[in-house]
């Protein structure tokens, strides 16, 4: 299957599931990205953005002589928290309530489309503008909208192009980190017209006529919304805040000029005090675009007279998370605060790309979140573990200090434990490998006439395991003897 | 001093010029050498692989192979990054050995106190960092400080040093594609340096761009540090 037919239809899929699972039915992680390894395009497009990015996000974490400080800290507060998570959301649910919004909780995906549909309808509105959100990309909620009659109009830069070109993000932050400006300026004057405001004739793919053709076609959009919907970066527990960081202003336009304002936030968002986002508001914009400080920085406390939406809504959305609160190994990827540092290091997300994460999480924090929030029983979901070389190099830039390898292994541990496609034959191996290496004679012996049969061995080999090492590499020459036998001859 | 020799699974069937390289070397420097023959592997595929359970008889004879040794000596950073910081996850028996464990370079550099080991190889260099003896152990500038004091080698830096081979155990089989897009990359930028030898302090990716090198018909070979480390004037290696 080609990536563009792996894309469609893993949205046709999620459109149909409309449980927000829009990746469900989508290959294993191998074979999704099979094509992408193969697609120069693509693979020069991703090298391109994460390795500039990767080296700008060093020099601006190299500024900070208490880097590591502030990266314990961000940890620290984030354990703690979670520790205590249901007192700091109850805490928060009075804080937004005192402040004039109102809470929802939504156990799923399918509750939180449901109350976001029943409060858009309630407005008697038929469309919407969005700030990015990872949390309503999670549930689906475009789609369900669109089932519903509601038009969901996406506002930021890389999310527009996304939407705009049906097709999935493939980065939490840059999400059209796939596309080049060629194929985003094609985007743009072959479909901005059916969605609003088109592109000005004879657009070129310079950044700023792309950004200005943005812009006038956003810019409709704002000015006529009665109803935004956003996530948050943090929800601040002590007076019911949300925090929306970003770089565009986009975001200040959809949280401030609509009349209602709804956000879905994922509950490992909160954080207990205003002195927490101290360490965040450092750490975040370093690790995601390398910046310092992000330009937009955008906190709404409940409802304000004669100022910003009159009615506010919180949807607060578990969708898996107490699953993953629960494993005492797997608990630390709530810490994330998504800024995608892990991505653009990652040596496999580079070449696999976004879309073969098959979830709106690619790259190393998809691979050990996605399988906590989904569980493991899908054919992508119980690849995800492996999708590593387990190098490390994600865990080193973590700015809260995510052990990714150490619960890409746990979670490897439960999907061979449950004994899926493949795994019980792996078992089988293993087991027997590992008897014969607590064998050291049988070891030895097997050492032996390997060695002695060298000759003989063919280059390839043929079978599961071994043809997909050695469609790539020649096999080793095996020595003449195992170093045992040289030990034995030459130092007893 | 006296320490024994943990040689791991893969250079004892696949590579024992690196385990013969590692003896003659450390004997060299006045260091006695005990090979327990108790010895096999520290279970590192299994564990990485997700089973743990198959995992424990191999720590427990790891573990009983190298009692009473104060010094443990791998030629490679993974295998020592498995003792150093998952062992500990097997009970306090299986946590006492990771102090007592060293990566060749760290016995030499920290123990020893050697950065010139008296070495000789008329070659140009070319250094792969693997990820576990990197980010795990912090090797750091060790094998680099080492290889600098090797007579006659000329030792040139190699672009995107500290990206992974894409050799990851079980990754190369589970993720054929992705693996070799990444081992094709590093052979591309150490092909760049125009060096004629690729060293690595890892038998394991240096399998896995070494198979990748031989199928390319490529002018370069791979070479343990410890075989490098071992040439010398006299006894020149290969
Ligand atoms: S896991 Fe860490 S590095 Fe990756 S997105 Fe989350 S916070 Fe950032």
């Amino acid at each position: 299957m080609s990536d563009k037919k792996v894309r469609a239809s893993a949205l046709d899929e999620g459109r149909r599931s409309g449980d927000g699972r829009a990746f469900v039915g989508m290959p294993s992680f191998p074979e999704a990205a099979h094509e992408a390894v193969g697609d120069t395009t693509l693979r020069a497009n991703l090298r391109h953005a994460t390795h500039t990015i990767r080296d700008k996000r060093a020099r601006a974490v190299a500024e900070l002589d208490d880097w590591a400080a502030l990266r314990e800290a961000g940890k620290r507060i984030k354990d703690e928290t979670l520790r205590h998570l249901d007192t700091h959301l109850l805490r928060l649910e009075a804080g937004v309530t005192d402040a004039g919004g109102t809470v929802h909780w939504a156990a799923d995906a399918a509750e939180a489309n449901r109350i976001v549909a029943d409060l858009v309808r309630a407005t008697g509105e038929t469309e919407v503008v969005k700030v990015k959100s990872m949390a309503t990309q999670e549930i689906g909620l475009n789609e369900h909208l669109e089932a519903e009659g509601i038009a969901a109009y996406e506002t930021d830069l890389a999310e527009l192009i996304v939407q705009l070109g049906e097709d999935r993000p493939s980065h939490i932050l840059v999400p059209a980190i796939h596309r080049n400006r060629g194929e985003i300026r094609d985007i743009f004057a072959e479909k901005m017209g059916s969605w609003g405001r088109a592109a000005p004739e004879g657009l070129s793919d310079t950044p700023a006529e792309l950004a200005e053709a943005a812009r006038l076609h956003l810019r409709e959009k704002f000015l006529r919304a009665k109803v935004g919907i956003s996530g948050a970066n943090f929800m601040v527990a002590e007076t019911g805040t949300l925090v929306v960081v970003e770089s565009e202003g986009n975001g200040r336009m959809c949280l401030t000029l609509p009349e209602t304002l709804i956000s879905v936030v994922g509950i490992e968002k909160v954080v207990p005090t205003w002195r927490d986002l101290e360490v965040f508001l450092q750490t975040l914009p370093r690790s995601s675009t390398a910046e310092r400080m992000n330009p937009y920085t955008s906190m709404w406390t409940g409802t304000a007279d004669e100022d910003g939406p009159r009615a506010f809504h919180l949807v607060l959305l578990d969708n898996g998370r107490t699953d993953a609160l629960a494993d005492e190994v797997g608990r630390q990827a709530l810490r994330c605060i998504r800024c995608s540092a892990c991505l653009n290091v990652c040596p496999v997300y580079e070449r696999a790309g976004g879309h073969a994460y098959g979830s709106v999480y690619p790259g190393p924090i998809g691979a050990i979140l996605t399988p906590q929030l989904r569980g493991t029983t899908s054919e992508i979901d119980a690849s995800l573990p492996y999708a590593s070389s387990l190098c490390g190099a994600c865990y080193e830039v973590c700015p809260v200090a995510i052990d990714i390898p150490e619960v890409l292994v746990h979670l490897r541990e439960r999907v061979a434990e449950e004994g899926g496609k493949g795994h019980r034959l792996e078992k089988a191996a293993i087991k027997a490998a590992s008897w014969v290496l607590d064998h050291p004679n049988v070891l030895a012996a097997g050492e032996r006439v390997a060695s002695a049969t060298r000759k003989v061995h063919p280059k390839r080999l043929p079978g599961p395991g071994a043809r997909q090492w050695s469609d790539h590499r020649d096999l080793p020459e095996l020595p003449a003897e195992p170093f045992r036998d040289w030990w034995r001859k030459n130092r007893t | 001093m006296r320490v024994a020799l943990f040689v791991t699974c893969v250079n004892d069937a696949v590579f024992p010029s690196t385990g013969v390289a590692t003896v003659r070397l450390l004997e060299r420097l006045g260091v006695e050498v005990d090979f327990p023959a108790a010895q096999t592997c520290c279970g590192q595929p299994q564990f990485n692989t997700g089973y743990r359970e198959e995992t424990g008889p191999l720590v427990r004879r790891t573990v009983r192979a190298f009692e009473g040794y104060e010094h443990v000596v791998v030629p490679s950073g993974s295998c020592a990054a498995m003792v150093r910081h998952h062992y500990p996850s097997f009970g306090a028996e299986a946590a006492a050995l990771g102090p007592r464990v060293h990566e060749l370079t760290e016995f030499l550099v920290d123990v020893l106190g050697v950065t010139d080991v008296g070495a000789y190889f008329p070659h140009k260099v070319t250094y792969h960092p693997s990820c576990h003896g990197l980010r795990m152990l912090g090797l750091g500038e060790r094998p680099r400080r080492l290889l600098e004091a090797v007579k006659g080698l000329e030792l040139v830096e190699l672009p995107g040093a500290e990206e992974c081979c894409g050799f990851g155990g079980t990754f190369a089989v589970k993720n054929p594609d992705v693996s070799a897009a990444m081992g094709a990359d590093k052979i591309t930028n150490a092909l760049s340096t125009g060096a004629g030898v690729l060293c690595g302090a890892d038998n394991s990716c240096l399998l896995h761009l070494g198979g990748m090198l031989r199928r390319r018909q490529d002018p370069l070979r791979t070479l343990h540090l410890a075989e490098i480390l071992a040439s010398t004037e006299e006894e020149p290696w290969r």
